[in-house]
């Protein structure tokens, strides 16, 4: 295997797991204030089918990111609605609002676009360019630096470099504001937060704002990658986040390793589906469900103590 | 002091919630430019307008009473239980395995013996989870969603590499021989002089089905096990008080739930395609979860919105047919019903909770 | 400011006279219903600036409900509020914050795995950025700790406080909002008498500062000796306000019930037998690798009642927990001369029921009942498995079980007499008395008794100690833990003290009192053991 290979492999890894950060980090914050989100899944799909259209009806995926996230910032209202206003179970909301997004973006494509539930392809601005950072022809040519750096580091969509810009913010709005360490507060302890005099119910909605924009970019992002909306595009990408979430222990410094690993995962599987190694054969499907199976290790085993954020997953009653 | 009576608290609500639902469902066509009310009619005449559509409908109804008593066994131990479509999938494929293995004489054999192929195969796949879930503390919601995946690529291998007809194109087994064939509504019908469809799929484990639901209230309802899985569900601090092994009840729900997954394959594999295919559960697994909300964990509730569901699942075939809408539209549905019979349920009873109050002020007032 | 604190606090009399003092806080007609009950009812109450005002009432009152309105927790049906003499609106805790309100939980509102710090913070910061609200609040909060006597570390997390030191916490969050109304809750229930001794210096020196305290207990030996005026409730309703002076507690006590109670258990001195229960270097170790118990020593005889003393948290629970099966231990435990197993599969509630050791657990909306079961249900938890109540080897005889049911729960005075009811929709009492008609009905060998009383009214408290003392008349073994020192010392033949995991020593309720206890109960043994069992 040579280094290009690698670099291939490296670069499609980023590709791959830009996705799956966006949606893990949108996960962490809802998460960390309480409330579990089933429902990334759902919202990444939503979030793709709208950019897809808008940006073939008007060209330009700029649009088409605008309502992405808005659709996805509807279901994360939905949510909020069933699980912080009507206290409802999470799981379920989350568990609904995933086939109302597998239901909906079907039935209303075929509506709009009579293509079976796609959208028509996207071409031009209804993509997202890919920028080349300075100087990356210019090194191309130094050993090993260069094509890393034009290669791997250079040459991908706005989308990448602002997930990755979010880590580091992500971080410093948890660990280093005000509003992170209510939100951090209200994920392990409502009633304390509610006590302070703050609201519980204004903190969890601002929560899945964040969560609904960071869906809508990761959806957005994904029907930018592929050149429209297929059906079903998500492809368990949301579920494959919330594990990442969890492998993460919460954390966004985490999260970029687990979405990274996961990458890597779907990257070698993409590109050595039909190789056989010697007499060895590994099959497509074991590729297919690797990440999975890994989650389901990890779970099992070598996640060690992550604790989860204690109030998660039960909505706060205040009246006895 | 109870707010509210209990009828309507069995009946009211969900019925309001179905209701709200529908509504939106409705909203849904119209905005697609369709009129609901036809789409009502096409769907009802589709589902029970003819034999044929009633078997279908059946056929269908037999998938959801197994799935929705499935999703209720576990959540009985508030277990979700969100695996129920790779757990159908592996009944699949013991039922498969066992109608594959030898050629059967008469269906009087072959039946049990799927069910039994198609209850362990179901059971199986959920244990791992259910061992997770109760040694390692896996949370069980992810699990078994990971396992719906793994079970899709499993059974995709094994069917491509070992069952699939050398030579054939499509991705499936052989077909079954005739001694595994399940009698049809057509044929255990028409002795009693009725003439049912011959191409409707509904077969005797739609009896099964409701054999099944009535067994779930006596384990449930009745039995030692049913109350201590019961128990468990509603306080573990209280179970392990009491000596219940919350290991063993979380192992023993999650397998029969499990099971009556794997069960359904004796109906859709072994009853109607009579051959394995690939993704041959289509959903049903997950609509359990719908079901199961929606009947209130109960088994008349459950049958009753398994029932729903095969009227929506065959009305929406027919839809898709005459009216040109999608068969997602029931997705659609599914999710709406999910929504508000399990998300939403505040919503519809604190106002009820409310008036009944109110309702019972004035009475004493007066 | 600081400097004239010490002289307020070396003098307990108040700078300002309460007689003439304004008013601090005024409540006119507060009414609260939750659901279906009528929670406060029409209530009125006036507190004089700088006095501490007590609350007194049985569990269910409403005490914690109508504190709850004034510090916006919970919005009252109907009622206005006065600060100060002006009318406000608590609409919620904002507002009573902004209003000079602060209030310590009886369940501490601290967020588990932050720091001192972050929790006093939280709320109450200086701008959008942490790092500048921290550092403003360390230095406010050495001051405020050095005036009050409440010094904590402020890098601590919650979770490693003791919580005495979790309460101060939640006393300095109100202080770092500038209260001048301070609310406590059951402040002592979690506490040792030396650390309730401590609190009430605090809040003596706070007094003297010239804020206004109320304090909600149900213990009428602190209304006595901290408070300057006091307020009964009952059911909901006002019965009372007195000056503090002018009362005493019997009064107080008929008030609260609305009949003369007799605070004695009328019981003859045990006659000891045979030892039932054995427990030799008991150790319990939790599944946070915390050593609960630390090589305990007890014995149990026939016809007596061993009381725990202790307070909360000192190993008390997993003590009963391990003798009761669903928690794990080392060491030797005999009933009846027969070794228990504590571990593996003979360790669980079951194996112990089969031994002739019934268990009333201290929780009982936790542990002792399923809330959501009818009755009859919880009248054979924990002895399902037993034949009489099966009609084969699978299926449940309900029917035989609601008749059984029915008739144990008339014998234990169960209101409403309905086994079809489900557990939840009987009071505090009536639950307890399910769980003791369905445990002392199976005419256990060996009692283990956790909080008999908690949450309880205090009519029911009279049948349920004669029920226990009328078991030890029968010559059964009891082992009863509880919070509540009164109880020790009314119902024990013979008392044990729970410090930090060990037992700090023995005594016997005609050779001690509630000092020593007291003592023993915050680690400090002094004096002789009345058992010379326990080795060196």
């Amino acid at each position: 295997m040579d280094y290009l290979t690698v670099l291939q492999i490296l670069d499609s890894t980023v590709r791959l797991a830009t996705p799956l950060l966006l949606t893990c980090l949108a996960g962490l914050f809802s998460e960390r204030a309480g409330i579990v989100d089933i429902g990334l899944e759902g919202k990444l799909l939503v979030a793709a089918f709208m950019s897809g259209a808008v940006a073939y009806v008007t060209g330009s995926i700029w649009l088409g990111l605008l309502a992405g996230v808005a659709a996805s910032l509807v279901f994360s209202m939905i949510h909020g609605l069933a699980s912080i206003t009507f206290q409802g179970d999470q799981l379920i909301s989350g568990v609904a609002l995933n086939f109302l997004a597998a239901g909906l973006t079907v039935v209303i494509g075929q509506s709009w676009f009579a293509l079976g539930g796609r959208t028509p392809p996207l071409s031009g601005n209804g993509r997202f360019g890919e920028w080349t950072l300075p100087f990356s022809d210019a090194w191309s040519k130094i050993p090993v630096f260069g094509p890393t750096y034009s290669e791997l580091i250079s040459g991908h969509t706005a989308l990448t470099y602002i997930a990755l810009i979010a880590v580091p913010l992500s971080w410093w709005v948890l660990y280093r504001t005000r509003f992170g360490l209510r939100l951090r507060a209200v994920g392990e302890n409502p009633s304390a937060v509610d006590t302070a005099g703050i609201s519980v119910v204004r903190l969890r909605y601002m929560a899945l704002i964040i969560a609904g924009v960071l869906c809508g970019l990761a959806g957005t992002y994904l029907a930018s990658l592929a050149a429209g909306f297929v059906k079903d595009m998500s492809a368990g990408r949301g579920y494959i986040a919330l594990a990442a979430l969890i492998f993460a222990k919460w954390r966004p410094w985490y999260a970029l390793s687990a979405t990274l690993i996961f990458g890597f995962l779907e990257a070698v599987g993409n590109r050595y589906q039909s190789i056989s190694i010697g007499d060895f054969v590994i099959p497509v499907q074991f590729m297919q469900a690797l990440p999975y199976i890994l989650t389901v290790v990890i779970l099992a085993g070598f996640i060690g103590k992550a604790i989860p954020p204690r109030a998660g997953g039960t909505p706060y009653v205040k009246e006895r | 002091m109870q707010a509210m009576p209990k009828w309507a608290d069995a009946v009211l609500i969900p019925l309001i919630s179905i209701l709200l639902a529908f509504f939106f469902s409705g909203l849904t066509i119209l905005a697609i430019g369709k009129d609901p009310v036809v789409a009502i009619q096409t769907m009802v005449q589709g589902a029970f307008g003819s034999t044929n559509g009633l078997g279908y409908t059946l056929y269908y109804t037999t998938n959801f009473i197994f799935t929705g008593l499935a999703i209720a066994v576990a959540y009985h131990a508030r277990l979700f239980n969100i695996g129920g479509e790779g757990q159908v999938m592996l009944g699949g494929l013991g039922v498969a395995l066992v109608c594959l293995a030898i050629d059967w004489p008469h269906w009087t054999l072959a039946l049990p013996a799927a069910m039994v192929g198609g209850a362990v195969f179901g059971a199986a796949w959920a244990f791992i989870p259910a061992y997770l879930q109760a040694k390692r503390g896996s949370h069980i919601v992810i699990t078994t969603m990971m396992f719906n995946f793994i079970a899709s690529a499993f059974v995709g291998y094994i069917l491509l590499n070992y069952l699939k007809v050398p030579g054939s194109m499509s991705t499936e087994s052989a077909g079954f021989s005739a001694g595994a064939h399940l009698p049809t509504f057509h044929e255990m019908l028409a002795p009693f002089g009725i003439n049912f469809n011959k191409n409707a799929p509904a077969n005797i484990s739609f009896l099964i089905a409701l054999l099944a639901a009535f067994g779930f209230w006596v384990l449930i309802w009745k039995t030692r096990l049913g109350y201590e899985i019961r128990s468990f569900g509603e306080s573990e601090s209280a179970a392990k008080y009491a000596g219940i092994n919350p290991v063993r009840i979380t192992v023993i729900a999650m397998m029969i739930s499990g099971a009556l997954c794997g069960l359904m394959a004796i109906n859709n594999v072994m009853g109607e395609a009579e051959r394995l295919i690939d993704n041959a559960p289509e959903g049903a697994g997950f609509i359990g979860i719908a079901v199961a909300l929606m009947g209130r964990n109960h088994p008349i509730g459950i049958v009753l919105a398994a029932l729903l569901f095969g009227f929506l699942y065959q009305g929406g075939a027919e839809l898709t047919f005459w009216e040109a809408i999608p068969r997602e539209l029931i997705i659609v549905i599914q999710g709406l019903v999910i929504m508000f019979t399990g998300a939403l349920d505040n919503m519809v009873r604190a106002p009820l909770e409310k008036l009944f109050l109110t309702l019972r002020k004035n009475k004493k007032g007066a | 400011m600081v400097s004239t604190t010490h002289e307020g606090r070396q003098t307990p009399a108040a700078p300002i006279a309460p007689s003439t003092a304004p008013l601090a806080i005024e409540l006119r007609g507060i009414s609260k219903a939750f659901g279906p009950v009528q929670a406060n009812k029409d209530i009125c109450i006036s507190v004089r600036k700088g006095t501490i005002h007590g609350i007194i009432g049985e569990n269910g009152a409403g005490k914690s409900t109508l504190m709850s309105i004034l510090y916006g927790f919970y919005k009252a049906d109907s009622g206005t509020v006065l600060i100060n003499g002006k009318e406000v609106q608590i609409t919620d805790s904002q507002a009573a914050i902004a209003a000079g309100i602060g209030m310590v939980f009886q369940h501490f509102k601290l967020v588990e795995n932050f720091s001192v710090l972050e929790n006093v913070v939280l709320g109450a910061e200086d701008g959008g950025l942490l790092m500048p609200s921290l550092g403003k609040a360390r230095k406010l909060l050495k001051q405020l700790s050095d005036e009050y006597e409440l010094s904590v570390d402020p890098d601590a997390l919650i979770e490693d406080l003791s919580v005495g030191h979790q309460q101060r916490v939640e006393i300095l969050k109100a202080l770092y909002r500038q209260a001048d109304i301070l609310i406590l809750d059951e402040p002592t229930g979690v506490l040792t008498p030396a650390e309730a001794d401590h609190l009430f210096r605090i809040l003596e020196g706070l007094k003297a500062q010239g804020k206004t305290i109320i304090l909600i207990t149900h213990k009428l030996r602190e209304i006595m000796n901290v408070t300057d005026s006091v307020s009964v409730m009952r059911r909901g309703e006002m019965t009372a306000t007195v000056s503090t002076a002018d009362t005493s507690p019997e009064q107080l006590a008929e008030l609260m019930v609305g009949r003369k109670v007799l605070l004695e258990v009328d019981k003859t001195p045990a006659t000891p037998g045979a030892p039932i229960l054995e427990v030799e270097k008991l150790t319990v170790v939790d599944s946070h690798g915390v050593t609960r118990v630390k090589g305990v020593d007890l014995t149990v005889r026939a016809g007596e009642i061993l009381g725990i003393a202790g307070v909360a948290g000192n190993g008390q629970t997993e003590l009963l927990e391990v003798l009761g099966g669903y928690q794990t231990g080392t060491g030797v435990i005999r009933v009846n001369g027969q070794e228990l197993d504590l571990t593996g599969k003979a360790s669980d509630g079951q194996s112990r029921r089969a031994r002739g050791i019934a268990h009333v657990p201290e929780d009982r909306h936790d542990e002792g009942l399923i809330l959501n079961f009818a009755a009859w249900e919880n009248i054979v938890f924990g002895y399902h498995h037993d034949p009489e109540y099966q009609k084969n080897a699978w299926i449940m005889d309900n029917a035989k079980i609601k008749k059984i049911a029915h008739e144990k729960m008339e014998r234990f005075d169960t209101r409403p007499l309905n086994e079809k009811l489900e557990a939840k929709s009987f009071s505090g009492g009536n639950q307890q008395k399910i769980v003791l008609a369905r445990e002392i009905e199976r005419n256990p060998d060996l009692l283990l008794i956790g909080q008999p009383t908690r949450g309880v009214d205090i009519g029911a408290i009279e049948f349920i100690h004669q029920q226990i003392v009328a078991l030890r008349d029968q010559g059964k073994a009891i082992l009863l833990v509880s919070v509540e020192l009164d109880e020790i010392m009314a119902l024990s033949d013979r008392i044990a003290v729970m410090f930090d995991g060990n037992i700090m020593g023995e005594r016997l309720p005609s050779e001690t009192n509630e000092q020593e206890l007291g003592m023993l109960m915050a680690g400090i043994n002094n004096g002789a053991d009345a058992t010379l069992s326990e080795g060196a």
